[in-house]
């Protein structure tokens, strides 16, 4: 087996070992943890495939070198929002939980929830 | 590559152990720690793939920044950790979701092993036609030439992920100042190097937009050491993210994607073609988006680590 292929390999675990955490782990801000190494995997594959593509003087295949380091800026601004939006859960919850039950079991602090229903109310 | 024919299987190994432990360990904070140390040896193995441009950006975006953005994060939320974890999932959910995505690991891997031979490849094209973009590398040629759609877009992204965040401020403090402010000892380790590396790392950030064109490097490795450079500047407490609605910062932000815009549109009527470059010119077009798309990025990355606005203008 060439070392390339043993990568693609090593990728293919790397990806369900995301995509298990990213179903077990309670956690938002694990999950988003998950989801980064699960991307770690796909964009090893896209490496993989652009090695195997080695031509012409290249050591890859440029256009999936390319996509990969867009891909990896887009995955970036993604995981940046995902944390924004546990944060801001957090303040107005108190908790980062994302189960149903969590907000009802929980009392929000005092700033953020008079806040946020003065918001409701004008809106309403 | 033949300087250490074990290389790729040491490497495997290091990363599937990382792995692992990112997803099984108990402690957020050893998670990211390993996520951290996940990303440097993943570079190593875009190395290995023959990708130096894809390491760069891999150790400074997907380890650093990102790093760095979930360190912060889990120290705010620590508090909640030990509730979260007592409400995991039963034995039966975790049996079926280990099967499902031993499932998922196996077609991958049978994809891999049954990939098409010889494989199919664009780098004949790139290389018949990396002439007209006047530049050397082939990487830079493809982001900013060959499929510059991609990368537009990929601005606007970053824009979108940006306006998500801000959106997130109670009206309290809509347009303020974004994330915690940080404190650091004056006279600390913290302090002395947010006021020595950025000169060099600011250094470091033009060689590698100036390399770029013809070796490793570019615009979003430049402007992600830029990003870092002014963000090490804010946990040092030296500097402070801007108040959202500064009308300085929206300007840079949407500096490049209008740029790109603009040069698109005079492609279109110049060369044929949305973001077509005439023959001849392509250094003088692609020079005029990769700068205002470099302070773009860099402004952009910074204001995403910064986070949502958390602390009104007037206070």
């Amino acid at each position: 087996m060439t070392e390339t292929t043993l990568l693609g390999l090593c990728a293919a675990v790397l990806v369900g070992l995301g995509l298990f955490g990213l179903i077990v782990n309670p956690q938002p801000l694990r999950k988003v943890l998950a989801f980064n190494v699960l991307g770690g995997g796909v964009f090893m594959l896209f490496g993989v495939v652009a090695r195997r593509g080695a031509a012409m003087g290249f050591g890859g295949d440029p256009v999936p070198q390319g996509l990969v380091i867009t891909g990896l800026v887009v995955s970036f601004a993604a995981t940046a929002l995902a944390v924004a939006l546990i944060l801001r859960l957090h303040a107005v919850a108190g908790t980062a939980s994302l189960r149903a039950d969590a907000l009802d079991a929980t009392t929000a602090p005092p700033t953020a929830a008079a806040d946020d229903a003065a918001a409701v109310q004008r809106l309403t | 590559m033949n300087v250490l024919p074990w290389a790729g299987a040491l490497v495997a190994v290091l990363l599937l152990a990382l792995a692992l432990w990112v997803i099984v360990v108990r402690s957020t904070f050893a998670a990211v720690v390993g996520f951290v140390a996940y990303g440097i040896i993943l570079s190593l193995v875009w190395m290995l793939l023959h990708a130096p441009d894809i390491a760069l950006t891999e150790v400074a975006i997907g380890s650093g920044l990102t790093g760095v953005l979930l360190l912060g994060a889990g120290s705010r939320l620590r508090g909640t950790e030990g509730n979260e974890n007592a409400h995991a999932p039963g034995a039966v959910v975790r049996v079926v979701a280990a099967l499902l995505c031993a499932a998922v690991t196996v077609g991958l891997g049978l994809a891999v092993l049954l990939l098409p031979e010889p494989a199919p490849s664009l780098a004949p094209l790139v290389a018949a036609n990396l002439y007209r973009t006047e530049l050397g590398n082939p990487v830079t040629a493809v982001l900013i030439a060959f499929r510059a759609t991609d990368t537009m877009l990929e601005v606007v992204v970053l824009l979108l992920a940006l306006v998500g965040a801000w959106s997130l401020a109670p009206d309290r403090v809509w347009g303020g100042y974004p994330g915690l402010r940080h404190h650091a000892d004056p006279n600390g380790m913290l302090v002395y190097a947010a006021r020595r590396l950025p000169p060099l790392g600011i250094v470091v950030a033009l060689y590698l937009f100036y390399a770029g064109s013809n070796s490793p490097g570019g615009e979003f490795q430049s402007a992600t050491v830029l990003a870092a450079m002014w963000l090490l500047a804010m946990l040092a407490g030296v500097t402070h993210a801007p108040p959202t609605a500064a009308l300085r910062v929206r300007a840079l932000l949407v500096m490049g994607s209008t740029v790109f815009l603009v040069v698109g549109i005079v492609g279109m009527f110049t060369a044929g073609a949305f973001l077509a470059y005439p023959a001849g010119w392509a250094k003088v077009f692609i020079l005029a988006i990769e700068v205002p798309v470099t302070l773009s990025i860099a402004v952009a990355l910074g204001m995403l680590m910064a986070g949502a606005p958390e602390r009104p203008v007037q206070a």
